[in-house]
């Protein structure tokens, strides 16, 4: 190796990566060139941090427990939506907004526009149901199902409630099971319990 | 399952810094943000129908070389923007030394400036080389060489 190679070397090596700035443009131009599929970033709740992802229609995913899951929540919507997926924390001041009141205990309905594609079939019918149980009530899988059109699906109401793409703005937590123990929760029981009793209902 | 190409932010966060370095060596730092911006608009646009077992690294700095010849087409039309100021201490002088180095290696013809670019800054194998810039292995060491050859007259200097 002779002088310039190695300059060569050195002055590639003191060259700096990419400017944070850059890649914020880089978000920015995506969306504008109409390429930004998927956003998503993590939120700090009361419930611990949560992941959420939005694409142009709305509001596609929420997940619980964001440390742990962080990659395989990016990997399955690049899988499931798109890979035009990136992490864009400047576009969730609305979504931030409304759950910041929810957990404040001023906001009774979220208005996000929300993407159901992670959703199907009968499934979805149990979700926009659940959607509709008003805060501070709740309901049983069994009305869950019955209301989506077939009353002996219950275990496949709880299966839908269980895969619930948007938890919390779409209100799985108002489910119990008939008799009123709480079932399970995406977000473990305790999240359950604590989201009923802000709202009032427990 | 087969196997999903990565989410594009994990592809970003891969590449990023060498497109971007490849970009300072070969249309300097005043060009290369914008280089890197249109080139990344691109990958992104083409991602989806990527394969999955493509050579993402080689992928996206071919489409970063293009770029770069683009630039230079429409740079040459225009007059040569102001360095940038130089930096103070004692970087300065690995900064006005690196400065002329890129200045060099930017008059060199696209295809050795490419080439010379991604075997030193890119530490890229001569193969790859010849799969970015479009030409045989041979050829692309050929590249190299003739680019060094010219780099070190000029460093000479």
């Amino acid at each position: 190796m002779n002088d310039v190679e190695r300059a060569l070397k050195r002055a590639g090596s003191r060259t700096n990566g990419v400017p944070e700035r850059a890649t914020r443009r880089l978000v920015d131009s995506a969306a504008d060139h109409g390429l930004l599929d998927v956003a998503y970033t993590s939120l700090d709740t009361p419930v611990g941090e949560v992941m959420v992802a939005s694409t142009q229609r709305g509001l596609v995913r929420i997940s619980f427990g964001a440390s742990l899951y962080r990659d395989h929540f990016v990997e399955d919507l690049s899988w499931r939506v798109s890979p035009r997926i990136l992490e864009a924390p400047s576009y969730f001041d609305c979504v931030r907004r409304e759950l910041d009141e929810y957990f404040e205990g001023k906001r009774t309905e979220f208005e996000l526009p929300l993407d159901w594609s992670l959703t199907g079939g009968f499934g979805r019918r149990v979700l926009k149901r659940t959607a509709r149980i008003p805060y501070g009530e709740t309901s049983t899988y069994r009305e869950m199902a019955t209301a989506a059109g077939n009353v002996r699906a219950v275990r496949a109401a709880g299966n839908a409630l269980g895969a619930n793409p948007l938890p919390l703005v779409v209100p799985c937590h108002r489910v119990l099971r008939t008799g009123g123990a709480l079932g399970g929760y995406g977000g473990g029981p305790e999240v359950k319990e604590f989201l009923l009793k802000l709202e009032g209902a427990l | 399952m087969s196997v999903a190409i990565p989410p594009f932010q994990v592809f970003l966060q891969e590449h990023r810094d060498h497109v971007y370095r490849f970009l300072v060596a070969s249309v300097g730092p005043q060009e290369a943000e914008d280089c890197f911006q249109e080139t990344l608009i691109s990958a992104l646009r083409a991602y989806p129908r990527l394969r999955a077992n493509s050579n993402l690294r080689g992928w996206v700095l071919t489409i970063a070389q293009r770029k770069a010849i683009d630039a230079g087409r429409s740079n040459s039309r225009r007059p040569t923007p102001l360095a940038d100021p130089p930096e103070r201490g004692v970087e300065a002088n690995d900064a006005e030394l690196d400065a002329e180095l890129w200045t060099a290696v930017r008059e060199l013809p696209p295809k050795q400036r490419a080439a010379v670019a991604l075997r030193f800054i890119n530490d890229l194998e001569h193969q790859e080389i010849g799969k970015v810039i479009g030409c045989s292995e041979q050829a692309a060491r050929r590249n190299v060489h003739e680019g060094l050859e010219t780099l070190r007259e000029v460093w000479k200097q």
